[in-house]
């Protein structure tokens, strides 16, 4: 199949299915929904990081931070200008110009954030780097909310509302076939060098400071993406919305799914998400339940629901991580 | 100079409450080489048994006017806390390492107790589910499903998440998510040394978390258990060849942890009597962090990055932004880490090919 076919259909669909999703599943599940492809886009690149390259991050909420504020700043103050320099173009399109804007200042604002944080953990193994990340993330949340710009502690609002299904399902495909090209590239060898063995790679002349840093780099920029999405939907922003437990949510998914392998960070993210909504009914006892369902799933198959599993094979997949 | 000294004494006292919990964090890295992220909801829970102790109608009367009554408060959460640790150490972890019995009736006992609350909102419906629950659990086992043997270290530390968030919610569960506010169990005197305030408060922290952390050395250093302790924390399997029973030892360094995260829980108490049932969640994170500061798996840099990120913290709102105070102890991490990536007091392992 020709790539642009695939594109094409991709885009008709999705266009499709956000005219009428709405009305068949009702506003409730809708948002569902849109928090399930956030969450796929969060936890597929995470997985980058942790399931391919085996650095273990616990800092994820802090770029997915970086990307919603980013973006949302950049629509909130800069929106009139640049409404004012498409103003030839149709609502739409106008919208669609700023949202893509938003993405692309979220993305590049995310990466830097990766790429600092990625500089230490070229000195820092193992349980070191966890705290350092999960330090980062934290020390993100605080100067957000300290910064009076951006809401503070009062919270970002006035957010116009820019993405909905389309957007945030071009967004889990645009990642899922990135990561899935990249792992299944020299790139994404050389990753799985690192995790696999960091010192046979090097021996083998994987630099492995450099590919360390860009699955820091490239992992922040698709949580940065994220969101973005998420924050042009929700139209509000909260620093608590960005906690490390937001991490741990996010490692639940990927571990929960199968490290290392993009169906399972899928899966994991579609599971957590479900479930907690599911959860609801149970009302006071739905964290007791799911953190009682997290233990046992993590007891009784260790290796996450689909393991190191794929669907679309292309080589052998490496045996899971220690 | 004075403000700058009593801040000084602030910062001991709150350093020595972290230091405490980050004990139980590095002895736990020790033998297990794992993060225990539900320590600091053993804090919580340690807070929440010395309020319940307290709160005893026969020890009421006895609690802050005599001793006996702070001592008794002090010691049985330290043991119910233990006993928490045990518990978990038994059925989550032993289980994350290998094939143990009757974990999913434990869980799915809980699951059961929850369920039957849920439905019936009586004694009866509770211990009713319970039973269901564990009896489920138990057939499920003979029929054959049980923990596999595994290495996976990351399983672990989300099964130390799941605990985690288990506490926090079983807690706001079981103790009601308001805060409550917990008992004056040693009068309050003031006085003066030299320039300073002093309160008893203050004094008491810092006595009973020298004695502690000095019981604590002469245990781990100078008892045949400690030994077992140090053995299985410098090489797990060669220990259990020796002939140590490396579960019970495991288990042990699980209550003695616990047991101080308790004492720290009750310390805090004193100082800031607020408790509710997410308390643990930021100490809990900071102890962590001293920990890794003082060099993880270290019991005297344990203390030592306790004292620091306390210190920190306290002049860090004393002469700066309190805004910024759960950045401080993030923020000398990264810095030290950076120059220092083993820790303080940590050893550098040179990795072997």
């Amino acid at each position: 199949m020709k790539k642009w076919v695939f594109w094409l259909a991709a885009l008709v669909v999705l266009a499709a299915m956000e005219s009428s999703l709405r009305g068949l599943i009702g506003a409730y599940n809708y948002q569902i929904v849109i928090l399930v492809g956030i969450n796929i886009i969060l936890a597929v690149s995470l997985n980058l990081i942790n399931g391919y390259t085996g650095q273990f991050s616990i800092g994820h909420a802090g770029f997915y931070a970086v990307g919603a504020y980013t973006s949302a700043s950049v629509v909130v103050y800069g929106g009139p200008a640049i409404r004012a320099a498409t103003a030839f173009l149709p609502q739409t399109a106008q919208n669609a110009v700023l949202l893509l804007l938003g993405i692309i200042a979220a993305a590049i604002a995310a990466g830097i954030a990766g790429w600092a944080v990625g500089i230490p953990s070229l000195r820092l193994r193992g349980d070191y780097l966890a705290i350092v990340t999960l330090g980062f993330g934290e020390i993100i949340r605080v100067l957000i909310l300290n910064i009076d710009a951006i809401g503070g502690a009062r919270g970002f609002s006035g957010i116009p509302q820019l993405s909905n299904f389309f957007w945030v399902y071009l967004g889990v495909l645009i990642t899922v076939v990135t990561v899935h090209n990249l792992v299944n590239s020299s790139y994404g060898r050389a990753f799985i060098s690192i995790r696999d063995d960091e010192i046979a790679a090097e021996a083998m002349g994987v630099d492995t400071t450099r590919f360390k840093v860009m699955s820091f780099v490239i992992s922040s920029m698709f949580a940065g993406i994220a969101g973005s999405l998420f924050g042009h939907y929700t139209m509000y922003l909260h620093p608590n919305s960005f906690l490390f437990t937001t991490s741990f949510y996010l490692i639940i998914m990927v571990v929960v799914g199968g490290l290392g392998s993009i169906e399972g960070a899928i899966l994991g993210a579609v599971l957590v998400t479900v479930l907690l909504e599911v959860f609801r009914e149970f009302g006071a006892f739905r964290l007791v339940n799911f953190s009682i369902l997290l233990v046992l799933i993590m007891i009784y198959r260790p290796q996450g629901l689909l393991g190191a599993w794929t669907l679309f094979r292309t080589r052998k997949p490496a045996p899971a991580t220690k | 100079m004075e403000t700058f000294l009593q801040q000084v004494i602030n910062g001991i006292s709150q350093g020595s409450a972290y230091a405490l919990i980050a004990l139980g964090y590095t002895m736990v890295y020790g033998v297990l080489r794992l993060i225990n992220f539900a320590h600091g909801d053993v804090y919580m829970f340690g807070a929440f048994m010395g309020y319940y102790l307290a709160n005893i109608p026969w020890i009421k009367s006895g609690v802050g006017t005599s001793a006996a009554g702070a001592v008794f408060v002090m010691l049985g959460a330290m043991v119910l806390s233990a006993g928490l640790g045990i518990l978990i150490e038994r059925f989550a972890y032993r289980p994350g390492r290998g094939p143990t019995r009757f974990t999913l009736a434990f869980w799915l006992g809980l699951l059961g107790a929850g369920g039957g609350q849920m439905a019936g909102q009586t004694f009866t419906s509770v211990v009713l589910g319970a039973f269901a629950g564990i009896a489920a659990g138990v057939v499920l086992e003979l029929l054959g499903i049980r923990p596999v043997r595994q290495e996976s270290r990351l399983a672990l530390l989300i099964i130390a998440i799941g605990v985690s968030l288990f506490l926090e919610n079983g807690g706001q569960q079981a103790f009601g998510a308001d805060p409550k506010f917990f008992p004056q169990i040693i009068p309050t005197t003031s006085f003066k040394v030299g320039p300073l305030d002093l309160d008893s408060q203050r004094v008491i922290v810092l006595l009973v978390s020298l004695v502690l952390m000095v019981v604590l050395n002469i245990i781990v250093n100078y008892t045949k258990t400690g030994k077992a302790m140090r053995a299985v924390s410098f090489n797990l399997d060669a220990a259990k060849l020796m002939g140590i029973n490396t579960d019970r030892i495991i288990a042990f360094t699980f209550a003695l942890g616990s047991a101080l995260a308790a004492a720290g829980g009750i310390l805090v108490s004193l100082l800031y009597p607020r408790i509710d049932p997410l308390m643990g969640v930021m100490p809990g994170l900071k102890a962590f962090v001293a920990a890794v500061l003082g060099g993880i798996g270290n019991i005297p840099g344990a203390m030592i990055g306790g004292l620091i990120i306390g210190m920190a913290e306290v002049m860090a709102v004393g002469y700066g932004q309190s805004t910024y105070r759960d950045a401080i102890a993030f923020v000398i991490l990264v810095l030290i880490l950076l120059l220092r990536p083993a820790g303080i007091m940590g050893k550098g392992m040179i990795e072997k090919v």
